[in-house]
């Protein structure tokens, strides 16, 4: 096996699995960024893959091919709706942050177990007829070399994901809005007495966190699970949070920490075709994204640094 | 001005009446009786003496790992790895009661305490890694959870068993369950573990309340800096926090294996033990008493909603909705501060 079937066998595999998490993580980077906490990412990925998979479903005979992208949007905006839940409540009411967060995630599961039972009569959608599906890019496949790895059998989402890592970097650090909402997360007063208005901006970055966390999750199922149950999103949520910390609140950071927990839970699925993993024990390579990031948390990347007021609610005219 | 003793109690009670009523309506948007509804799960957690011992049994975890998660908050920490130290737990106590032969009063002492190890230790770690190098614990407790439920699956299958997806059954020398109560409750599942949790409960209380340990741990959650000003240490509290924390947690696991069930099987998800005690913790006020009476409600609504879909058709899912609503309210507690005081001004 050589080094190109080797990368061939490990790159798109790890796209694969990456793209829901970065879409989540960047949500939660716009989130995090303006202050307000959000553990309930994964609540919001629970919500996007079961509008996702619900209108997939519903909708897959009369929208044909373009199915699964309506799909996507159509969960985000619902997802995104769904956030402002969190956003009324850590906002404007001043909840503590990740109680909220953590109501967000029991709410999202168990509207989303009760509403298909409520539809589809049993604990599970079928499965999604329209999917996505891996695509050769026109072009850029036949490059030598790089074409095999990075274009060939790849999932569009994948891209776009990573497109979207690169806008959000651009949004937050080169646009007036972008450093208004890093203003309020880190000194809410001085941004309020210049006229930035801090609630508006926060609810803004938890619709924000919403739409896409809804996007994450409704790629996930759309991609990977194909149908929704209890157990369709499982922990990605708490991965795209990590990726959030460990890429240290900045969208590129969160989209690197993504790829590599992506390229981490890739190996437990390829390692039986790669040489120097197929005689590791499935346990070392399942639990390995875990550990790896508890290392990495505690020696690569020192201390990390939350926005100032991340986890705080604004009061105006406290001190 | 009305004190926070009543707000204290008054909060969860609205908390959990708005809850109720939001799944009262979503029902009758569904379709429902909500009244028929709730008489369900009224039989389910109370109908005769077999969902009585039922509900009895599930309450049991639930006080513990509302120890475990209120403990951790009252020095300011948050304990999401409940969930993992649970299944750490659950099976360091099936292991001792498999590995080990002894009389009852050795073996059952040994595979309790051997669980509170395990879960301590668990969170030994996420404490340690805070207190030295600044980590978020919430995130530590989350890696830690996933750890946890993949090596006890390995460990079950290659380490108890001969590729299996259940150990065996531990033997009378460790286990918690009850001739006795079982039969006194038409054979349900309830056991011993119950005086356990309470006594868990107690021990929190007097921590907490009557022990230097206790109020140090407090004032490090009010104000760290203040606390090391105040010459505390705040690291070795930290710590120590965590652990007992992940403690707690770990005797849930024992009541679960030397309990309920007496063996531990593969897990193919989480138990949810640990985050329901997110919700109980909060629910409770991070309080002994209150986390026994949160953990008897989550109990109750638990084992009721298994009946909900058999006697009135109603999902059993239901329940998960009305217990995020009950959080949700708990956390915005200030909009219901405000709901009752604004109530008391008009009354007057």
């Amino acid at each position: 096996m050589n080094i190109v079937d080797l990368l061939q066998s490990i790159i798109p595999p790890a796209l694969f699995f990456s793209a829901p998490l970065i879409f989540t993580a960047i949500g939660g980077v716009f989130s995090e960024r303006s202050g307000v906490v959000n553990i309930g990412l994964e609540g919001l990925m629970v919500m996007g893959a079961f509008v996702g998979v619900v209108f997939n479903l519903t909708f897959a005979d009369a929208l044909g091919a373009w199915t699964p992208w309506i799909s996507i949007l159509v969960a985000m905006v619902v997802s995104a709706i769904f956030s402002l839940i969190h956003a009324v409540a850590s906002i404007t009411f001043r909840a503590e942050q990740v109680v909220s967060g953590v109501a967000i995630n029991f709410l999202a599961l168990g509207l989303g177990v009760f509403l298909t039972k409520q539809w589809y009569d049993k604990g599970q959608t079928d499965m999604v007829s329209k999917p996505f599906y891996t695509t050769d890019i026109p072009l850029l496949s036949d490059i030598p070399v790089l074409g095999p790895i990075l274009f060939q059998g790849i999932y569009l989402t994948s891209y776009l994901a990573i497109a979207l890592a690169f806008i959000a970097w651009y949004v937050l650090y080169k646009t007036p809005f972008g450093l208004r909402l890093r203003a309020v997360g880190e000194h809410p007063m001085a941004a309020d007495t210049n006229g930035i208005s801090v609630y508006k901006m926060r609810y803004m970055a938890v619709f924000l966190s919403g739409a896409f966390g809804g996007l994450g999750g409704s790629v996930f199922a759309l991609t990977i699970a194909l149908n929704f149950s209890h157990a369709t999103i499982v922990g990605q949520g708490f991965m795209a949070l990590a990726a959030v910390i460990f890429g240290k609140w900045h969208p590129l950071g969160a989209m690197g920490a993504a790829l590599f927990f992506g390229f981490a839970q890739s190996l437990s699925v390829i390692s039986a075709g790669i040489p120097f993993l197929e005689d590791v024990p499935q346990v070392y390579l399942l639990i390995a994204p875990y550990i790896l990031t508890i290392l990495a948390l505690a020696g690569f990347i020192g201390r990390a640094e939350a926005p100032k007021a991340n986890g705080v609610p604004y009061i105006k005219g406290n001190r | 001005m009305a004190s926070s003793k009543l707000f204290n109690i008054l909060v969860p009670v609205i908390s959990v009446i708005l809850g109720l009523i939001s799944g009262a309506i979503l029902m009758l948007v569904f379709g429902y009786n909500p009244i028929e509804g709730y008489i369900a799960l009224w039989n389910g957690a109370f109908g005769d003496v077999y969902f009585f011992g039922e509900t009895i049994r599930q309450v049991t975890p639930y006080i513990l790992t509302g120890l475990a998660v209120a403990f951790a908050f009252r020095t300011g920490l948050f304990n999401i790895g409940a969930e993992g130290q649970v299944i750490v737990g659950w099976l360091a106590a099936v292991w001792v009661g498999l590995a080990v032969d002894a009389p009852i009063f050795v073996h059952l002492p040994l595979a309790i305490l051997a669980a509170a190890v395990a879960g301590g230790l668990w969170g030994f770690i996420p404490g340690i890694l805070k207190a030295r190098l600044g980590v978020h614990e919430v995130i530590v407790t989350i890696m830690l959870n996933y750890t946890a439920l993949y090596t006890a699956n390995a460990i079950i299958r290659h380490v108890l068993t001969d590729s299996k997806d259940s150990t065996e059954t531990i033997p009378a020398s460790a286990s918690m369950a009850s001739e006795w109560l079982q039969q006194i409750t038409m054979y349900s599942r309830m056991h011993y573990g119950i005086l356990l949790a309470l006594f868990a409960a107690i021990i929190m209380w007097f921590i907490i309340e009557k022990t230097t340990l206790g109020y140090e741990l407090r004032s490090v959650g009010f104000n760290q800096h203040a606390s090391k000003y105040a010459g505390m240490n705040v690291k070795k509290n930290i710590v120590l926090s965590m652990v007992i924390s992940g403690a707690f947690a770990g005797l849930a696991g024992a009541a679960e294996g030397l309990g309920t069930f007496g063996y531990m099987s593969v897990q193919s998800g989480f138990t949810n033990l640990g985050f329901d005690g997110i919700a109980v913790a909060l629910l409770g006020a991070n309080t002994a008493l209150g986390v026994i009476i949160a953990a008897f409600l989550f109990g109750v609504l638990k084992v009721g909603a298994l009946n909900m879909p058999l006697a009135a058709d109603v999902p059993a899912e239901l329940v998960d909705i009305i217990i995020a609503i009950i959080i949700f309210f708990v956390a915005s507690s200030y909009i219901i501060r405000w709901a009752i005081l604004r109530f008391k001004k008009e009354g007057k």
